[in-house]
């Protein structure tokens, strides 16, 4: 026991970085190498996300969604984790994790088409290394173990990405991916987006623990982390994944944030929560505390913001044209096309059937 | 007493329950504060104590998997499982526990599990499905559909005081239908209904494909076609008195499911039929459902499920057989 712990802090590069409450130290933040400009595109990222949020909100009040998964609150996990990893690592994400879809490339007018009710499954993942939007909780996670095993049983240099939320630690499947994680020593980091709910559970009914700390029990460092510091994201997420690039196996970050929207546009939280939280919340608003980051390291000014706002505000109205100009799948395809790569005979007389009753009516 | 739709005659029921029996728990997936992502559970934990009813962690698995242990200590548990595609998880403590606890150790296990199923409500992957025939397939397990309020009242009053484990299937898409109820009428576990007499062709449906059955039958009327509308609301055990009564007046059936057909729970009612009145039957017996693939995406989902016209075609292909 006592030597899995001691090992654990030995081998621990995300640690230093990070003060005990969780806080990116000065000294890390400055030592991060990246340019101005990549400074400023965090930013742009995270003002882009949240638009597009926004943006999909709306287009659920106005019918054009038949369900919305609003992540606001979590723009700097979702633009720092894949600021923090190469193209090429795989990230196998919940079903809130659009943003991160975004960063990684993916037209959110092509990811829409899944709430518009179109889709289940957009896009090719392995075009993006993203995979699919996974909505039973925690059943992605298994997966990302797998992966990060295949890349160790080809000897590749990539590392996989895990997310998920504080209510997916509950589950099984999230406990048996992280002892195969541990027992393979699998290059995957796992990273919880802790914010507070899963629908209308609190965080303190959901587990009587800390998360971050189960990782030892597995035989894997995990920390803490404020999960609305996109600085604190990108370099936890990046010395963690260059651990697991070298060979040493997995890690768990637990970053914190907040849920400040509805669980989806089915829920109503003011019968579960108070104002106040969201008041609390709202001052740590990943984006504003950047901003000022920013402007404090004199790193942007006014005009490079209003034209972060424009180009924003173009590319999303370009997102809802694209989307609702976007053609209806036919029927057929949309409910055959996909299921087998060798249909049997008896499935392509059924389409078949189903095709000829759509001529006929 | 005033309409109440589905939804409430639920929580009436278990309000009722909960407040006839001490031993009743009522816990699961946000039931508690919010009182359910439907609203099944509305008031429950404020009427009677968050020991009685209560938020668990989003952990399928270990909300059936507790009932055995509260059983064993003499509660009466009724979880609820937020949406049929969440129940796999829980698939193994169900079909290795929960089923089979008496045969091993002749203890009754009294567990009622609810379940919000079915379509038709434009939802995304996994809120839709239809996973009835897993459990009809296994002993030990009893198995309703309710298609009406009043039934949902009653029955699962009988699934809560029955001593062996009944999955209570709660056709989400009729939640808001509402109806008078009388709470004074019980329905047994087992016991079918003819929701709608008639002479030409039997149409056997239950949970959320009776309403368009019942559809059908009018529309056949029109037609002066002449349809029986059975509402099995017991899918385990089944009511095969009901059904052969009926065909002995039609001679001819047509099952209706959302779930896909091939191995679908029709083919235990065709089945059955084919066995007990072979010698009734004047022409094939149609299955319609879902089609053999996965539950499509929302906008397609009106032509993945069963509808009247299909009913009705089948319905004209069984009366022109012969
Ligand atoms: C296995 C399973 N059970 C239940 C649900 C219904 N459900 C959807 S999201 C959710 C809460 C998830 O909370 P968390 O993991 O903290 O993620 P968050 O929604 O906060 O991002 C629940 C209960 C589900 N999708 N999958």
């Amino acid at each position: 026991m006592a030597d899995v712990v001691r090992v654990v802090a030995a081998d621990d590069p995300v640690r230093p970085l990070f003060s005990p409450a969780g806080e990116l130290t000065a000294d890390a933040r400055g030592t991060l190498g990246l340019s101005p400009d990549e400074l400023r595109d965090l930013y742009h990222k995270m003002v882009w996300i949240r638009r597009t949020d926004q943006e999909a909100l709306n287009l659920q009040r106005q019918g054009e969604l038949g369900l919305w998964g609003p992540y606001q609150g979590q723009e700097a996990i979702h633009v720092g984790t894949v600021a923090a990893l190469r193209p090429t690592d795989w990230i196998f994400p919940s079903y809130r994790e659009f943003g991160m879809g975004m960063c990684r490339g993916i037209d959110p007018a092509e990811m829409l088409t899944l709430f518009r009710g179109l889709s289940h499954g957009p896009w090719d993942p392995r075009r993006y290394h993203f995979a699919p939007l996974v909505i039973p909780v925690a059943s992605q996670v298994p997966h990302a173990v797998g992966m990060a095993m295949g890349s160790r049983f080809k000897h590749g240099d990539d590392v996989v990405l895990s997310t998920f939320g504080d209510g997916a630690t509950s589950k099984g499947d999230w406990h048996e991916a992280m002892n195969f994680a541990g027992v393979f020593r699998a290059p995957v980091v796992f990273l919880c987006q802790n914010n507070r709910w899963a629908i209308s559970v609190p965080l303190a009914k959901q587990t009587a623990g800390s998360i971050a700390e189960r990782a030892q029990g597995y035989g894997f460092p995990g920390i803490r982390i404020d999960g609305n510091d996109v600085l604190a994201v990108l370099a936890a997420v990046r010395a963690a994944a260059a651990r697991a690039r070298q060979g040493d196996g997995p890690y768990l970050i637990e970053a914190m944030t907040y849920r400040m929207g509805p669980h989806t546009t089915s829920d109503d939280p003011t019968r579960y929560r108070s104002e106040t939280d969201l008041e609390r919340w709202n001052v740590k608003d990943p984006i504003p505390r950047y901003r000022e980051w920013l402007q404090g390291q004199g790193l942007i000014d006014e005009a490079s913001l209003a034209a972060i706002n424009r180009e924003v505000e173009t590319a999303v109205e370009a997102t809802r044209n694209r989307l609702k100009s976007a053609p209806v799948p036919a029927a057929g395809e949309a409910i055959f096309g996909r299921v087998y790569q060798h249909p049997p005979d008896s499935f392509l007389e059924e389409r078949q059937e189903f095709e000829s009753s759509l001529e006929s009516n | 007493m005033e309409p109440v739709t589905m939804a409430k005659a639920i929580n009436l029921s278990l309000r009722d329950a909960l407040a006839g029996d001490d031993d009743v728990l009522v816990f699961g997936e946000d039931v508690g504060t919010l009182g359910g992502v439907f609203r099944i559970t509305d008031g429950l934990q404020k009427a009677f104590g968050s020991d009685r009813v209560f938020d668990t962690p989003l952990a399928e698995s270990a909300i059936i998997g507790i009932c055995i242990g509260l059983a064993l200590r003499g509660f009466k548990p009724v979880p609820e499982i937020q949406f049929d595609g969440f129940i796999y998880p829980a698939f193994d403590q169900i079909v290795s526990h929960v089923a089979k606890y008496r045969n091993r150790t002749g203890v009754s296990m009294p567990i009622t599990i609810r379940v919000p199923f079915g379509g038709r409500i434009g939802a995304v992957e996994h809120h839709s499905e239809s996973p009835e025939a897993y459990f009809t397939h296994t002993a030990g397990l009893k198995v309703v559909a309710p298609s009406t309020p009043g039934d949902a009242y009653a029955l699962l009053q009988s699934a809560i005081a029955d001593p062996d484990p009944v999955i209570f299937f709660e056709p989400k898409a009729r939640y808001y239908l509402k109806e008078e109820i009388d709470t004074a009428k019980e329905v047994p576990i087992g016991q079918a209904r003819v929701a709608r007499g008639g002479s030409g062709v039997t149409v056997i449906a239950y949970g959320p494909t009776v309403g368009i059955a019942l559809d059908a039958a009018k529309a056949a009327e029109k037609e002066n076609i002449s349809l029986e509308v059975i509402d099995l609301r017991s899918l385990s055990p089944l009511d095969m008195p009901t059904i052969l009564a009926s065909l002995q007046k039609t001679h001819r059936a047509i099952v209706v499911h959302e779930a896909p057909v091939f191995g679908g729970f029709g083919g235990e009612i065709v089945a059955r039929i084919a066995d007990d009145g072979f010698d009734l039957l004047e022409a094939p017996i149609a299955r319609i459902g879902g089609m053999d693939t996965p539950y499509p995406p929302a906008r397609y989902e009106k032509l993945y499920l069963p509808d009247v016209d299909r009913i009705l075609e089948a319905a004209d292909l069984a009366l022109a057989y012969g």
